[in-house]
């Protein structure tokens, strides 16, 4: 059924984090390496050697700049992926029933022997997670590595999207965003994690950490404005006092 | 967003048909046409044909047509369903009243029934296209309250375009038919002139700062996250017809709307060929004027992945 659930026991989603991550693409890379063999493989790739290599990726990694008046300009990375919404229209939208959010977790998945590959649920996405499989004719999208999460053949350490895993610089977080308790609503809470394009009342699962307050000057960081010279004694303490006559 | 030839074709060519088997059905029902055989099976067989090709070509865009039955079964949620529910309902009624006005040459009682029921269920399948996109947040060109009755208005208009044709070819004189061809040309062109004039004024709500969370300063793209366009941009970021916007407007102003409309009330004027001939051609400056208005629609749009990559507004 296209209907959403009322209600989910879990929303299990990702809190990204703006401030650290470096942009290295690091978690692209390797969910396309996870899922090109996972639940929606393959992802397909068009021209991959050639002048206009195009293809089918979860997770895309933008660089942007942002100005702020008189205080130094920001870089920002900033990985975008399916946010898997409490409200999600493209579920909503879906005519065959190939698209679903799953009552237990709130993933949002798509069926792809049942997807027709109208691409409504693509335009019906403000986020532009959804991607079209243009050899398969069906449409895919980021499945939170539900299955890697709940695999029983993996360590428990493992049982984590891959993109999480092989954050090199910790700016990824997975868990349960329904639970207060949890380390992921913690962070949210402590770092003031934002809905992107809330407006729109898609009620996105993911959160984005904003960067927090740059330390520009020495006195951010606790340290003196300026370098101050050293009483020296000894032989350096002697030389200083002769060649100071 | 991209400007798909056969979704644009469907649009306009079911949107003409559902016109005509509507007005069909009313007029039909009103005793205002004759129940005669070869009217009933000239207009049902073109308004019928023009609906039936309009879907079939729906489907040529699909990646997988071949499950295109699935597309009717989640109509609780999902407007494109219901679209092709009441498409497939309509068929019904309209089966109905083509066997009441072709073979019994009747269209009184339970034909007239028949007649309403389709009119009703054909403007119920328009409504539901329309919401298809009036029911998608992220396209603030769509998602707002001018899409509906456009979509609507511009319906009925072909529709009536096309009667005055069927009445022309058959040699009937019919003032409500011919006024009504008038009536919905001027008010689908001020309705959709309005429409252009909304779409230009007003901006969607969200922001680059929004789409990135970023409250404050001013955001500019450093670096894309590939090198050559992929899915969104191809299916989202359509710009060619933008470029063009204003000279394909001015098309769509004079062959939709201003060239029909004159050629149609000129039509209330002379009869016999010079009639028959002034209906012909509005239709067809008409059905160019529409395709190229729909082509816009599509065009235009602009959906909120356009911020990601470097949109300062959708």
């Amino acid at each position: 059924m296209t209907s959403l659930p009322s209600t989910t026991n879990k929303k299990l989603g990702l809190v990204i984090d703006l401030d650290t991550c470096v942009g290295c693409h690091a978690c692209a890379t390797n969910c396309k390496e996870w899922n090109t063999g996972g639940h929606s493989a393959p992802l397909t790739d068009y021209d991959p050697y050639g002048k206009k290599p195009d293809g089918v990726w979860f997770n895309r990694v933008h660089s942007y700049e942002v100005k702020r008046g008189n205080r130094p300009n920001l870089t920002i990375n900033f990985p975008r992926s399916c946010l898997h919404c409490e409200n999600a229209g493209c579920v909503t939208v879906c005519p065959t029933g190939a698209s679903y959010k799953r009552a237990e977790d709130g993933i949002v998945l798509v069926n792809t022997d049942k997807c027709i590959g109208c691409k409504l649920c693509s335009w019906a996405c403000p986020y532009g997670a959804r991607e079209f499989d243009e050899d398969e004719g069906v449409m895919k999208k980021c499945t939170l590595c539900v299955d890697r999460i709940y695999n029983e053949n993996l360590e428990p350490e493992d049982r984590q999207p891959v993109c999480v895993i092989t954050c090199p610089a910790g700016a990824r977080h997975f868990g349960d965003l329904n639970d207060p308790e949890s380390a992921v609503s913690q962070l949210t809470a402590a770092r003031h994690g934002r809905d992107l394009m809330g407006e729109l009342g898609y009620k996105p699962t993911n959160k984005y950490l904003p960067p927090r307050a740059r330390k520009v000057d020495a006195a951010d960081v606790g340290a003196p404005e300026e370098l101050e010279a050293v009483e020296a004694d000894g032989f350096l303490g002697w030389l200083d006092n002769v060649l100071s006559k | 967003m991209h400007p798909a030839f056969s979704v644009i074709f469907f649009t306009t060519s079911s949107g003409a048909g559902y016109g005509l088997l509507a007005l069909m059905g009313i007029f039909g029902a009103a005793g205002l046409l004759p129940a005669d055989r070869w009217v009933g099976l000239a207009g049902l067989f073109m308004a019928l044909a023009l609906i039936s090709t309009g879907l079939l070509s729906s489907t040529f865009h699909l990646g997988r047509p071949e499950r295109a039955w699935r597309a009717i079964t989640q109509w609780r949620s999902s407007w494109l369903a219901r679209e092709g529910v009441m498409a497939v309902l309509t068929y019904i009624p309209a089966g109905l009243m083509g066997l009441g006005w072709v073979w019994f040459e009747d269209m009184q009682g339970p034909w007239a029934v028949a007649g309403i029921v389709t009119a009703l269920l054909s403007w119920i399948t328009v409504v539901c296209t329309a919401m298809i996109y009036r029911s998608l947040r992220p396209i603030h060109q769509w998602h707002n309250d001018w899409t509906v009755p456009s979509y609507g208005l511009l319906s009925l208009m072909s529709g009536a375009v096309l009667m005055s044709v069927l009445i022309h070819l058959f040699g009937i004189e019919n003032d409500y038919i011919q006024g009504l061809t008038v009536v919905t040309l001027a008010a689908g062109w001020g309705l959709k002139t309005l429409y252009w004039g909304f779409n230009k004024r007003s901006r969607g709500l969200p922001t680059m700062n929004s789409a990135l969370g970023i409250d404050a300063g001013d955001v500019s793209v450093l670096e894309l996250p590939h090198t050559s366009d992929n899915y969104l941009m191809k299916e989202m970021g359509f710009k060619v017809a933008r470029k063009h916007a204003d000279k394909l407007r001015r098309i769509a102003h004079l062959l939709g709307f201003a060239l029909p409309l004159a050629l149609s009330l000129l039509a209330m004027f002379v009869s016999g060929y010079v009639a028959l001939a002034a209906v012909v051609i509005a239709w067809g400056s008409c059905s160019l004027g529409i395709l190229t208005e729909r082509w816009l629609f599509f065009a235009e749009a602009k959906h909120t992945v356009n911020l990601y990559y470097g949109a300062t507004s959708v």
